[in-house]
């Protein structure tokens, strides 16, 4: 820390602001795992001792388990459906230049810009105005608009990187568009695919509102939670769930960001 | 994830007029992107025209009266209580996202220019809180907040307080302070993004020609990154403003917002062109605030010389 | 020559959008030639060769391969290949990978494969390298493996894209050499695009220098060095001391002009030569004009003073004020003799020698081969 120190004495605050900084990110989240291993029904301090009995409550909770296939069911199809449609908008994006471009990169992108809430009222005013019964698909198909975007910056970032001139080799050495895409296009930006397979689930594992509003009788894990929120005795359990919730999406987030850093770094040496 | 995506454009050479392997240059991309476009057509463009229909038609138990009428935009513009919630929730959306970028600044600034060659790694440690379910974190600053809450009995066995404090929990400041904390990281991809393209010579050239750090800093460095700072506001106010489970789980009376409000008229109260109308409202009104916070924040920056 | 034409480019003009990168460009290329494409960055000589592998159409003209019109030809079907100038080595495949990448479409035997990507390792001095990852090479190790890739495909011409630009100067020299010695071991026709004119003038057979999308001159190496046409080319291979004089005479084959105080020359008429207002630019080369030492003499001398100079190791540059000329001369010394010891202001006299002299046509004044 010293060195660190040395260049910022004239703004000796900052590593201190960084640190705080670091702890309000990551306290209130932590509290969630402390408070799930606490032996009190109640989120009190000081603590009163160490239990995993909350989890073993987790284990024979039907309504729990059903909870959690949807969302992974919801998951694993959201994953696959925003990846490809993020591949095919992410390559067109960096590969080809026609009119039109920005407006369209610039309506797959909106839902970053907008309140989730308006883009769950309007799937759900268009779902219900088709006469469709709301459901796990309906649920996909909305999650999906939101995961679009978060799906293409990754792929973008993965194409970017992609030299123009690998496929081009390959056709020079006579490769068809289709044999190049599969030979070479295709391995070497499959990290940054994985990413976002990686990074979509765990936002559709995490997302809450669309699913809220969209899903009929056959609830995803948060929305599971949400239901259980308004019963304080059920409070504990419902820490241990988030806690095991956060402990799978930081292991699936971290997975993403090493294969993409990899992936990456092997790229990027290479082409120099 | 970076805000690239809207400035990459291939460099490829226009079709020429000789049919070649390369003709349908423009063809083959916009039929590439097509599939998605047309999914976000689909689903999001033509449900928010939808929205944008219905408010202008009313609603009478489950039949639509498709008469075009101002009537929800007058309830949502004049009622008090619906004014009341746009304040509250414009107000509430502007000081998240002040606050936010006013702290993710440093943060962004220390991990750009002394992050060194772990960059990445600070980038990603910074990130991943929000990558857990919103939900749990706002539940997390419940349990903070609250009267018996983590904050309270803390303080109190520290022996600062005798008495549990009321006031952290169930009003506007625990909405900011949760969503403040949710948006953290948000803000912070933005802002670092558009600090790594600040050519670093600049800043020694500024150096060299006797400016301060901190003159050098207001005078290029803050100007440069602007871009990123705007985006970076833009990105946690408008979706802040229709911010749904915070104000539920944290705000109490004082700290409801819109988001309530229009939540209710799809549900109960079953005024769809209401809630529509709402839903616009609050779309315009936010875009006009963040369009005149944009406004200010440029012409600051210019006037610094 | 009664070489046969490898590739012939028949009046191909280049648009994007108004901007010319090409302009009805036409030249022909004979079978086993080391040809270089030469000049400054933007003057059309990467469109060109793109323009032969396929991946640039022209707007305008034909191209043909071995007597084959190729302009609608995909690149992966005409019997070039190409070393990119970043080499483009897939990085998912290790190097015996990325040689036998092309040979996968032609399903030979494995034993046949296998031979043929040792033999390429071999050409280019990798052999024991095939298992090696592109980010474990160094950048020579990376061009040889894009040459050896380009090559096991027993292609008819072999394009190269600056291939030598990235690297540092020793290696590039060694490169050239190598890539020299290579291209008449295989004899087949080469096709090199480069800004460096060492590079080209070292390596090929002849030489295209391009300025501005247009074709200056098509010259052996010799030719074009010593008897640039325009003004450009000669100012962009080597150093030119420029001239204007004035026309005294013309006969046939000769012009004869007033070089100030260098007397009057007689030089050779090129073809198409036009004098404007009577007045045209000559040039001599620096290394030309020697210097003379003590009581040397020389038929042609002329005195002058030392106005700057620069030691470059083997040779110092000289700048020489000589009285009567506006422009002070250029001149190049080999060391041996003390040319890096004379002081700036010393009095010395030059020797040079007339027939050095050539005649430049201004560059708008060319406008086709």
């Amino acid at each position: 820390m010293s060195l660190l120190t040395r260049r910022l004495a004239f703004l000796p605050w900052l590593p201190a602001y960084v640190a705080v900084y670091f702890l309000f990110l990551y306290l209130p989240i932590l509290l969630i795992p402390i408070f799930s291993f606490n032996n009190a029904a109640t989120t009190t301090f000081p603590l009163a001792g160490f239990t995993t009995k909350w989890y073993g409550t987790l284990a024979g909770n039907g309504a729990m388990l059903e909870a959690a296939r949807n969302s992974f069911v919801v998951g694993v199809c959201v994953a696959v459906l925003s990846t490809t449609l993020g591949i095919c908008a992410a390559r067109a994006i960096t590969r080809y230049r026609f009119r039109g471009q920005k407006a369209a990169a610039g309506l797959i992108m909106a839902p970053l810009f907008l309140p989730e809430i308006i883009v769950a009222v309007s799937l759900l005013m268009i779902v219900l105005a088709l006469g469709v019964q709301l459901s796990l698909i309906t649920v996909i198909l909305g999650q999906t608009v939101f995961c679009v975007p978060y799906a293409m910056s990754v792929l973008v970032s993965g194409f970017e990187g992609f030299d123009r001139s690998l496929e081009e080799a390959s056709y020079d050495l006579g490769e068809t568009a289709l044999g190049t895409f599969r030979r070479v296009t295709l391995p070497v930006v499959a990290p940054a695919i994985v990413s976002s397979l990686l990074v979509t689930f765990t936002i559709s594992l995490d997302e809450f509102i669309l699913a809220f509003f969209l899903s009929g009788t056959e609830p995803t894990l948060p929305v599971y939670i949400w239901g259980q929120l308004r019963f304080a005795a059920k409070l504990p359990g419902v820490l241990a769930l988030g806690t095991i919730m956060i402990a799978a999406s930081i292991l699936m987030l971290t997975l993403a960001e090493i294969l993409r850093r990899r992936a990456e770094n092997r790229t990027r040496i290479a082409l120099t | 994830m970076t805000t690239a995506a809207f400035g990459t454009i291939a460099e490829t050479p226009s079709a020429s007029r000789r049919g070649s392997w390369m003709r349908s240059e423009e063809a083959r991309g916009l039929a590439m992107i097509s599939p998605t476009f047309l999914y976000a057509l689909a689903l999001l463009f033509l449900p928010v025209l939808i929205v944008l229909a219905y408010s202008f038609w009313t609603q009478d138990y489950l039949d639509i009266d498709r008469t075009f009428t101002l009537e929800n935009y007058r309830q949502a513009l004049t009622e008090p209580i619906y004014r009341d919630l746009f304040v509250r929730s414009l107000w509430i959306s502007l000081s998240v996202s002040i606050a936010t970028v006013v702290f993710s600044y440093p943060i962004a600034w220390f991990i750009s220019f002394h992050g060194g060659v772990h960059r990445n790694l600070w980038l990603f440690l910074v990130t991943v809180p929000c990558w857990t379910s919103y939900l749990l974190r706002v539940m997390s600053w419940k349990v903070i907040l609250g009267y018996g809450g983590v904050m309270n009995t803390g303080l109190i066995s520290l022996g600062v307080i005798d008495q549990p404090l009321t006031s952290l929990l169930y009003n506007s400041n625990a909405v900011v302070i949760t969503l403040v904390h949710s948006w953290a990281a948000f803000a912070i991809l933005p802002i670092y993004v558009s600090l790594q393209k600040i050519d670093r010579t600049l800043i020694e050239a500024a150096r060299d020609l006797g400016d301060s750090r901190i003159r050098a800093f207001l005078r290029v460095t803050l100007p440069l990154s602007l871009p990123g700072v705007i985006s970076a506001f833009l990105i946690v106010m408008i979706p802040t403003v229709g911010d749904f489970v915070t104000p539920r789980l944290v705000g109490g009376k004082d700290g409801v917002m819109i988001a309530t409000a229009i939540q209710a008229q799809f549900g109960k109260a079953a005024n769809w062109p209401l809630g529509a109308a709402l839903s616009v409202t609050t779309m315009v009104l936010v875009s006009l605030a963040a369009a005149s916070v944009v406004f200010a924040l440029r012409f600051a920056v210019r006037r610094i010389r | 020559m009664a070489d046969r034409a490898m590739i012939e480019i028949q009046s191909v003009s280049k648009y994007y959008g108004i901007y010319k990168a090409l302009d009805e460009v036409s030249l022909s290329i004979s079978e086993g030639e080391f040809f270089s494409l030469l000049g400054p960055s933007g003057c059309g000589k990467t469109t060109l060769l793109r323009s032969i592998a396929g991946f640039e159409t022209p707007t305008e003209g034909e191209i043909l391969i071995d007597g084959v019109p190729s302009v609608d030809l995909p690149p992966n079907r005409r019997p070039t290949n190409m070393v990119f100038q970043n080499y483009a080595i897939f990085p998912h495949l290790d190097v015996s990978e990325n040689v036998a990448y092309g040979l996968k479409r032609l399903r030979l035997s494995a034993e046949e494969e296998r031979k043929r990507v040792a033999d390429a390792l071999d050409q280019v001095r990798l052999s024991g390298l095939g298992k090696r990852k592109a980010h474990e090479l160094s950048g020579g190790q990376r061009q040889r493996v894009a040459l050896a890739r380009a090559l096991v495909m027993r292609p008819k011409v072999l394009l190269l894209d600056e291939p030598l630009s990235a690297l540092d100067k020793k290696l590039r020299e060694e490169m050239q050499v190598e890539l020299r010695m290579l291209q008449k071991a295989v004899g087949i026709t080469f096709v090199l695009v480069t800004h460096d004119q060492y590079e080209a003038l070292a390596l090929s057979d002849r030489i295209a220098v391009m300025f501005g999308g247009r074709i200056a001159q098509i010259a052996t190496p010799k030719e074009i060095y010593q008897r640039p046409r325009t003004r450009k080319v000669a100012d962009f291979l080597g150093g030119m001391n420029f001239l204007t004089a004035k026309v005294l005479g013309e006969r046939d084959d000769a012009v004869s002009v007033d070089a100030a105080r260098f007397g009057a020359v007689s030089l050779d008429k090129p073809q198409g030569f036009a004098a404007a207002n009577g007045e045209v630019t000559i040039g001599i080369r620096p290394e030309r004009l020697r210097l003379l030492w003590d009581d040397d003499r020389a038929p042609h001398e002329l005195a002058g003073r030392i106005e700057n100079r620069a030691y470059f190791g083997e040779v110092t540059h000289l700048m020489i004020d000589v009285e009567g000329l506006e422009q002070p001369l250029s001149m190049v010394e080999t060391n041996n003799y003390g040319a890096d010891d004379l002081p700036i202001g010393a009095e010395i006299r030059l020797a040079y020698d007339p027939d050095a002299f050539v005649l430049l046509a201004e560059d708008e004044a060319v406008r086709r081969i």
